[in-house]
């Protein structure tokens, strides 16, 4: 998410290819150390949807089809 | 002669010095600041609404039907909490069922779902300081997106990271408490449309025929 932009597509590729996975795990970095939060939408039963939180590449679900990086939570006035 | 070149000498620099002075002082302190001049991005409407546009489309794609049509409906989305004993640090809501309300760069309002008893406001901000278009300023279902995202996925998190205030810092309670009572009235015709579509009959939905 980009202000100005909205949804900014920065990489995609196949977790089961090791060169896709490895520039994968890179961008995920990339992102987190520019402080990004990320997060992966999630559909649970009876089309109750949720998002998880995750802090490393491995806690991405295998089978999650997006991963969405937005900035960091600051308290508000 | 030479007075009187001396005098306008002196003069023109004096006036110099009023214009210049500022200039060298603002250059010195972004110097000692590090920073360079930024280049001034202007304001562009169809830039803002396109990107607004791609932004719903991203939350449309993540929240279910019915946060969605909320949203498009109403302007805000409600977010169920998860927390046994209410949202921290707000005290114990005795285990009565409690929500949020999310508004697009707004407190976020902790509710009691029954009575509708405002708990507190969550004031929370997802800036992006690198500025890419010269604002910080995620677009409007942006916001509500980051702010269902965390809550959902970290409620615990987001409401510690938020600055708390009593309801009312930010959102009139009046208007929230309409925005409440829109809400179950909403639900109420969606719940008797997806009623009447569920059992055959469209009646709700189907135009009049002139008599």
């Amino acid at each position: 998410m980009k202000p100005g932009h909205g949804e900014v597509l920065i990489a995609e590729g196949d977790v089961e290819l090791v060169a896709d996975e490895q520039r994968l795990i890179e961008e995920f970095r990339r992102q987190l150390d520019a402080g990004l939060w990320a997060a992966v939408p999630l559909e649970g039963d009876e089309g109750r949807r949720s998002a998880q939180m995750v802090r490393s590449f491995e806690d991405v679900p295998r089978g999650a089809e997006r991963v969405i990086f937005f900035p960091r939570a600051a308290g508000g006035a | 002669m030479l007075i009187a070149l001396g005098a306008a000498a002196l003069v023109t620099l004096a006036l110099l010095a009023e214009e210049l002075l500022p200039r060298v002082s603002e250059a010195w302190e972004r110097f000692r600041a590090g920073r360079r001049r930024t280049p001034s991005i202007s304001f562009d409407p169809g830039r803002e609404l396109r990107a607004e546009q791609r932004a719903r489309t991203l939350l449309k794609s993540c929240v279910n039907d019915e946060e969605w049509a909320m949203y498009r409906d109403l302007g805000f989305i409600r977010v169920w909490g998860s927390q046994a004993d209410g949202p921290e640090p707000a005290g114990g809501t005795g285990g009565a069922p409690y929500a949020y309300l999310i508004y697009p760069h707004r407190a976020i309002v902790a509710y009691l779902a029954q009575t509708h008893r405002l708990l507190n406001e969550y004031c929370v901000a997802f800036p992006d300081d690198t500025r890419p278009y010269g604002s910080a300023r995620l677009p409007d279902s942006d916001d509500v997106l980051a702010k269902w995202m965390a809550l959902t996925g970290d409620e615990r998190r987001l409401v510690s990271t938020a600055n708390m205030h009593l309801p009312g810092r930010q959102l009139d309670p009046a208007k929230v408490k309409r925005d409440l009572w829109r809400l179950a009235q909403w639900e109420r015709t969606r719940m008797r449309e997806l009623g009447e579509a569920s059992s055959g009959g469209h009646s709700g939905l189907r135009p009049r025929q002139a008599s």
